[in-house]
């Protein structure tokens, strides 16, 4: 799809600099933006929670649906009005995030391969979010309610689905009575029991979901969304009175932007706009050209059946089974369907490390394209061609920062498919076979593109997960910059210090015990 | 990431931005949905179209077994339902409904919302259900003083004395 090609970098770009631009104040562990799913969640949580204590005070009678509802904000403000208030904002809140959510997600064309799923899972979505707020509005039975039931109905209506006009229920003061207010309530608790449901599917294919963003950013948007609460409390319309018509709407456009939208143009281009984007979102992953990138390959003869490689699958792509020749052994299965192509697998596996004599090295589990055997060549080819004085190692990531654009004479630069693909054993090995320094360019906190790579990164660095980076590594010969693809400037910049960092530091004069590898191209 | 005094400054800032962005929007602009002088009238009806009923004669009730000998004999269809509204002498709708149902034997609805200028209104509705008969079956002619954002219902309840304007 070329035309859809052509537009990603037009919303993609201006979305990493807002984020690059929130990382400043937040840092990537706390950037809302970069967490949009988790937020999502998380003022969800909030819409259910201050929702349950507004259907236990909620009556309703026709007349007791607003005056239950009004009592909370004028007779109890300092509780009920205050979650009412949290109720409303929340569910605003929900429909920004959502939708900065897929416009994200598709600017950064995650929409396709191992992503479809997730992707065709999120369209319900958006329609119960929108059925769930429009219909809580019309509890209140205030007039903003009058008004959207009558706008709902009448487009309904447009659709052959109803025997009878349904915009019949609402055309008269006595047209209503209480079991109409317990069939709006008992659509507005099952519609989001529904979208939870959905919300289950459209995430059950990731592995270690962010179900809720970090406890600081949490913090931060409760305290906001009470203060909001506090000084512009949510306060009903006055009640409805099917006998007149309001001229004048307090409106929420966040959830009903569609009522004003269908007086401005008429119920049919609404339903064919809404049915058209429905169809354009589900079609979209069929319509990319973009090669699926060959899977992870296990290699059984290697395989020890550890379940690292499973344990840091971002996408649950691995799976363990009984090994097949070694009994009481097991072995990685990978799912082709769900694998990223990412290579983490590999640079999590314990027999990918490149001080293994063999002439070309196997690991338990490798990614086609660009196999550790490749990488291990690759890097004592560069690094056999450096001089100076102070020779440094770049790995790099494809997603991340261009590295290819800082190798020189006494730099060597080798671009993974992610920095997690990167096993802590080739960093001992550059050191010990030539390098004075290695810097690992990842990408920003919480940017990366398979989500987990730069943390299990950091982890295993820090010896603080498997595989772990040998303790006698010198610290002082390593560093890892979190770089994103705008970055370029900033990694030339921690390159040009780390490496004076080095050569001025006399503690660096021990460095690690030299290995030659018997087969090694700078051997 | 900035200083910590300066990135505390910008959260606030930040977070100042998604309140008032939340705020503002969950209650503004204002949606005029009419204006001033106009008010609604609601043209709607759900109402069973007649059937071409036939008397059975008692030879033809004969014929049948005894538990079937119903008098009269009316087909599935039902008739559909002219409806037409004048205001001020001015025909504003003409329409026909029809039956619902795969045989056409459901019920006739219609739902129509009339923007109307507020003041003394001639309103006329005219409505025949069944199409194969000449003329109007049921008439209504009332003279209403329509108030401005006023929602006046024309329905039709045959219990009710057929159309009704309230």
């Amino acid at each position: 799809m070329k035309t859809g090609a052509a537009i990603h970098p037009l919303v993609q770009v201006p979305f990493q600099r807002c984020e690059e631009a929130f990382d400043r104040f937040f840092g990537g562990d706390h950037n809302p933006l970069r967490h949009l799913g988790a937020m999502g969640l998380f003022l969800l949580w909030i819409i259910v929670g201050s929702g349950l204590y507004l259907y236990i005070v909620l009556d309703t009678g026709v007349e007791q649906v607003y005056s239950s509802i009004g009592y909370l904000s004028e007779e109890q403000w300092y509780f009920g009005g205050i979650l009412r208030s949290l109720h409303r904002y929340a569910s605003d809140g929900f429909i920004l995030v959502m939708m900065l959510h897929l416009v994200r997600e598709w600017a950064y064309g995650r929409y396709t391969g191992f992503r479809f799923y997730s992707w065709i899972t999120g369209i319900p979505l958006i329609w119960l979010a929108f059925v769930s707020g429009i219909g809580g509005y019309w509890i209140v039975w205030d007039q903003m309610a009058q008004f959207s039931a009558i706008a709902t109905t009448e487009l309904l209506d447009w659709l052959p689905i109803f025997s009878e006009p349904s915009a019949r229920n609402f055309i008269a003061p006595d047209a209503i009575n209480d079991r109409l207010f317990t069939l709006i309530v008992f659509i507005h608790l099952g519609v989001p029991i529904l979208l939870l449901a959905t919300l289950w599917a459209h995430v059950h294919r990731i592995s270690r979901v962010d179900y809720l963003p970090s406890g600081k950013l949490m913090r931060g948007t409760l305290l906001t969304l009470l203060l909001l609460a506090l000084l512009k409390p949510a306060l009903s319309d006055i009640p409805a009175n099917l006998a007149t018509v309001a001229t004048e709407t307090r409106l929420d456009w966040f959830i009903l932007f569609i009522h004003p939208l269908t007086d401005l143009t008429s119920p049919a281009i609404i339903w064919a706009l809404l049915f058209s984007l429905t169809a354009l979102l589900t079609v979209l992953p069929f319509l990319s050209r973009r090669k699926a990138a060959p899977v992870a390959v296990v290699d059984p003869a290697n395989c020890n059946g550890c379940t690292r490689c499973q344990a840091d699958c971002p996408y649950a792509a691995v799976t363990m089974a009984k090994h097949p020749t070694r009994r009481t052994y097991q072995v990685a299965v990978v799912d082709e369907a769900l694998c990223a192509s990412c290579g983490i697998c590999a640079g999590s596996c314990p027999s990918s490390t490149p001080f293994r004599s063999q002439e070309t090295l196997h690991t338990g589990i490798d990614m086609p394209q660009f196999p550790l055997n490749t990488m291990r060549e690759a890097l004592e080819q560069r690094m056999s061609a450096l001089s100076g004085q102070t020779r440094i190692v770049v790995f790099g990531c494809d997603h991340g920062a261009d590295v290819s654009q800082v190798a020189s004479t006494d730099t060597a630069v080798l671009s993974l498919i992610c920095a997690g693909m990167l096993p802590p054993s080739f960093v001992e090995y550059a050191l010990r076979t030539g390098a004075d320094g290695v810097m690992i360019a990842g990408c920003r906190q919480g940017g990366c593109e398979y989500r987990l790579g730069e943390r299990w990164t950091v982890e295993r660095l820090n010896r603080q997960r498997e595989p772990q980076l040998r303790g006698k590594v010198p610290a002082e010969r390593l560093h890892v910059s979190f770089v994103s693809a705008n970055d370029g400037k900033i990694l030339a910049h921690d390159l040009t210090e780390f490496r004076a960092r080095i050569e001025s530091d006399q503690h660096l004069s021990n460095k690690l015990q030299p290995y030659l590898r018997r087969n090694a191209h700078h051997a | 990431m900035l200083k910590p005094a300066a990135a505390i400054v910008g959260q606030v800032v930040l977070y100042g931005a998604f309140a008032a962005f939340i705020g503002y929007f969950a209650t503004n602009p204002i949606y005029r949905q009419i204006p001033d002088d106009i008010a609604v009238l609601k043209l709607s009806f759900s109402h069973l179209g007649e059937r071409e009923c036939r008397k059975r004669t008692q030879e033809e009730l004969d014929k049948l077994p005894r538990n079937m000998r119903a008098p009269m004999d009316c087909p599935r269809e039902r008739s559909d339902i002219k409806v037409e509204l004048d205001i001020d002498g001015e025909n504003i709708v003409t329409h026909v409904m029809q039956p619902t149902g795969l045989y056409k034997d459901g019920i006739s609805t219609m739902y129509r919302r009339i923007l109307v200028k507020a003041g003394t209104r001639k309103l006329s509705v005219r409505m025949q259900d069944n199409v194969k008969e000449e003329g109007w079956k049921f008439v209504k002619e009332e003279t209403i003083d329509i108030k401005p954002a006023q929602a006046l219902v024309i329905d039709f309840h045959p219990d009710k004395g057929g159309l009704f304007i309230k």
